[in-house]
């Protein structure tokens, strides 16, 4: 029992933190798995994270309110932004929620009597417990997992594999899409909450482009083609950069060139299920 | 003959910059029965399908199904409202099952919503098991049964047009719309899936074409309309097609393979 | 006084256009989104400050070993990490996340190599005299940026427009396919650009670096996310636009900080570039064509 509390002492905020990385990765995940790459996530995460923040530092409300209303400010925004530019495609798309994010961050840099500025908000109340963070994750996952197995995520692949043909079946491409950024802006506004009640501080920087890096590399690296996928990225990702202490100042550069090996070696990401069949299919036959 | 055709082109045309793909192009297909498209290679065939299941705007005239004004509507609308169609350079989904591609078809008609989704309520589930069933049976009509939990990545050219088939049937349209659909078959497998469109429209399915194969369009159809340089130039039963000299013309003066099929089936 | 203001501007101007030239090129011709490009502008600066301090250099020969360090920079890059994307079909999303990591590798690389501080070039590299010109005040350095970069945009579009090996060029952007089965040698084109487009890349990092006269690991992230912006603005692949939008950015930027106040300065670029992804997808100037593959 000793143990446990010692390790807990030293490990619960990483822990913590590798839920928060997963539920992001998942977010990521959702658009990719309907075609998008929307880079936005990170944004979204920020407008969750400073909306709870606010509501609880300055308004003492309720941790579940603050969840709520930290899931449901993100999920309008995507909303919003979302009707003019779903109707992008790829790159395009992929660039102009990129430029949202930063504009997010920019406005948030500078509407400092609400936000603290370059500051930050500081003294959020350290509320989050584990079990919020395990519950959260536990149904995500069960929520997309049914959301694979309906006609929605048959749409969803659907359209990633061809939108026009996709639409011939009387499938309404946009509304989906829009139901999967919503989504996935209102599961990464929850991730925000989680992590600014954890860590009592919250800045700008931490939701900018480099962070929508970060999380497009954990559900890449993890395998794009289920939700296992995600969650072991965003496990190895967080687990990484302590485990590459030893590097020091380069431990970075490791980081960048495992993503440029994985992108290299292991198109589908590490969780591939198509490619474990492959193998042991082989070792069955040499067996 | 039915009153109201099911589909009718009303003096359409589309332009593109100062391409005229299709000119005053006057067609009608009546409901039940199989109806055939024919024209040599660019002359505006599939655009005529593109038009009718909205994915291109008319630039003039008018089209209408079951009476009904198609402008504006957007093709997920369309397909609703019962037009299914198949692409001549073959669209399905490579990386789902056979039996998930032809589910997908389905999409409209699933009557659950998120809540029940979410929950696994009894209606998602029964619906759910409706579509599997539904599916099953589908891929039985085109042979295809026995592959329903194979990828459909790996299908030949001919098994895959048939799942095509079956995915448009499965969105329970009124009209279907074929484009070129033994394209690269053998003629073992044009047979089969001549007998299969026959028993299809023998269900109540009204059936549009778009073929190359004389043969085949003269074997299947019905009504028969000829397209050439974007205009109607003929229209009628295969015996007025096959001898109408101005067919005849175009085809020779551009694919010999179609004349020597004239030649033979004459 | 406007006229001022306007020699910042183009200035600026002619920097993002140099800097947005090279990132169009790798879209244009090779169809990746290639988001190390930020980088190696850095790496440009820094290679010019090296040379130019350990070796006691003049400027012009700073410009010019940035030009052809960065060009085999981006060469290496594209061998190593492009090349085999491009021999395996892959979508066109898995490149643009591989060049994140080799951005991620070069800056962290060069802050653990120099640290993070911002570093200057030699005192003195850049001649004190200035120009007066009706009236308007022109450093050397201002004089140098403006026509070094209107030179490099016209050999680039004189190259592009009136010889063989930019009608080469312009055929691998419209399809490589068909460029490959014209006999054009897809492949050694490819090398020419990332080499291309890379140096003028390192070469806008310079001339950056001496305008603002601080060079750090970071300054290549804000650069590029302004290149983003300058490349949909003028239009994707469409070389003209990158000028164009290049410039019109400058402007947009230095008018917005006079007339406005400049905390808000890096938010006029996105906020621009979201506006126009609304409501002109394509650009001011570039065509949706997708590339026929």
């Amino acid at each position: 029992m000793d143990t446990l509390n010692n390790f807990w002492s030293v490990y619960s905020n990483l822990v913590l933190t590798l839920g928060t990385n997963a539920l992001l990765a998942l977010s990521i995940w959702l658009t990719l798995s309907c075609g998008m790459l929307a880079m936005a996530n990170a944004a979204f995460m920020g407008i969750g994270a400073y909306t709870s923040a606010i509501l609880t530092m300055t308004y003492g409300v309720p941790f579940p309110v603050a969840i709520a209303a930290g899931m449901a400010a993100p999920a309008l925004t995507a909303f919003v932004i979302g009707k003019p530019t779903l109707r992008l495609s790829g790159v395009y798309l992929a660039m102009a929620t990129l430029a949202f994010g930063e504009v997010v961050r920019i406005v948030v840099l500078n509407a400092e009597s609400l936000t603290g500025g370059a500051l930050g908000l500081n003294g959020i109340p350290p509320v989050t417990q584990w079990w919020h963070v395990a519950l959260a994750l536990v149904l995500v996952l069960l929520g997309l997992w049914r959301l694979r197995r309906s006609k929605v995520g048959r749409a969803f692949e659907a359209i990633k594999e061809d939108e026009t043909a996709a639409g011939l079946m009387g499938i309404d491409v946009q509304a989906h899409k829009m139901l999967a950024f919503v989504l996935g802006g209102a599961i990464a506004g929850l991730a925000g909450v989680l992590n600014a009640h954890q860590t009592f501080f919250i800045g700008p920087n931490e939701f900018g482009f480099d962070r929508g890096v970060d999380i497009l590399t954990m559900t890449v690296l993890g395998g794009i083609n289920g939700l296992t996928g995600p969650v072991l990225g965003g496990v190895i990702l967080t687990i990484l950069p302590e485990a590459l202490r030893a590097f020091g100042d380069f431990r970075l550069v490791v980081n960048g060139v495992i993503l440029v090996l994985i992108v290299l070696f292991l198109p589908k990401g590490i969780w591939d299920p198509a490619r474990f069949r492959q193998w042991f299919a082989r070792k069955g036959a040499t067996a | 003959m039915s009153a109201t055709p099911l589909l009718q082109l009303d003096g359409v045309s589309r332009h593109f910059g100062g391409l005229k793909v299709l000119q005053d192009v006057n067609l009608e297909v009546p409901q039940g029965g199989i109806f055939g498209l024919i024209g040599p290679n660019g002359a505006g065939k599939t655009t005529v399908f593109n038009l009718t299941t909205g994915l291109l705007p008319t630039t003039g005239g008018t089209i209408r199904f079951e009476g009904r004004d198609l402008a504006g509507v957007k093709p997920h609308e369309i397909t609703r409202g019962g037009i299914a169609r198949t692409f001549q350079n073959i669209r399905i989904f490579k990386e789902m099952s056979l039996l998930e591609n032809v589910m997908v078809g389905m999409h409209a008609k699933l009557r659950y919503g998120g809540l029940g989704l979410l929950a696994s309520s009894g209606l998602f589930r029964s619906e759910e098991k409706r579509a599997r069933d539904r599916a099953r049976e589908l891929l039985s009509w085109v042979k295809l049964d026995h592959k329903g939990d194979d990828t459909a990545d790996n299908l030949s050219y001919g098994d895959q047009r048939k799942l095509e088939l079956a995915r448009a049937l499965a969105t329970e349209p009124k009209l279907l719309l074929l484009d070129e659909p033994v394209a690269g078959m053998n003629s073992t497998e044009k047979t089969d899936l001549m007998h299969e469109i026959r028993n299809i429209s023998a269900r109540g399915y009204t059936i549009f074409m778009i073929e190359h194969d004389m043969r085949f369009v003269m074997g299947l159809c019905e009504h028969i309309a000829v397209l050439n340089f974007g205009r109607i130039i003929a229209r009628g039963g295969p015996d007025e097609i096959r001898n109408d000299p101005q067919v005849i013309e175009a085809y020779l003066g551009r694919e010999e393979d179609e004349a020597s099929n004239e030649g033979a089936a004459a | 006084m406007l006229e001022q203001q306007l020699v910042n501007a183009l200035s600026l101007g002619c920097v993002y256009a140099l800097f947005a030239l090279g990132f169009t090129l790798i879209f244009g011709v090779l169809g990746v989104i290639n988001l190390s490009h930020g980088a190696v502008f850095m790496v440009g600066a820094y290679a010019a400050v090296q040379a130019m301090a350990r070796f006691d250099l003049p400027l012009w020969a700073g410009l010019l070993f940035a030009f052809v360090f960065c060009g085999l920079l981006g060469l290496l890059i594209d061998f190593l990490v492009l090349r085999p994307l491009r021999a395996r079909n892959a979508p066109h999303l898995i490149p643009m996340i591989a060049t994140i990591g080799v951005a991620i590798i070069l800056n962290n690389g060069i802050q653990g190599i120099f640290g993070a501080e911002n570093v200057r070039f030699p005192a003195g590299v850049v001649s004190g005299e200035s120009l007066d010109l009706a009236g308007i005040h022109l450093t050397a350095l201002e004089l140098g940026i403006i026509l070094l970069s209107f030179v490099l945009m016209a050999v680039l579009m004189v190259a592009l427009k009136r010889t063989q090996l930019g009608r080469a060029l312009r055929a691998i952007a419209e399809s490589p396919k068909a460029a490959y089965l014209l006999g054009i040698n897809v492949e050694g084109l490819f090398f020419l650009t990332s080499f291309a487009a890379a140096a003028l890349g390192g070469l806008a990092g310079v001339l950056i670096g001496l305008y603002s006269n601080a060079v750090f690991p970071l300054m290549g992230q804000p650069m590029l996310h302004k290149g983003i912006a300058v490349i949909i603005l003028g239009g994707m692949g469409d070389i003209r636009g990158a000028m164009l939008g290049g410039l019109f950015l400058g402007f947009a930027e230095v008018l917005s900080v006079a007339y406005i106040g400049s905390t808000m300065r890096d938010a006029v670029a996105f906020g621009l570039l979201f506006l126009v992804l609304l409501v002109r997808p394509k650009g001011l100037f570039g065509s949706m064509q997708e590339r026929k593959v």
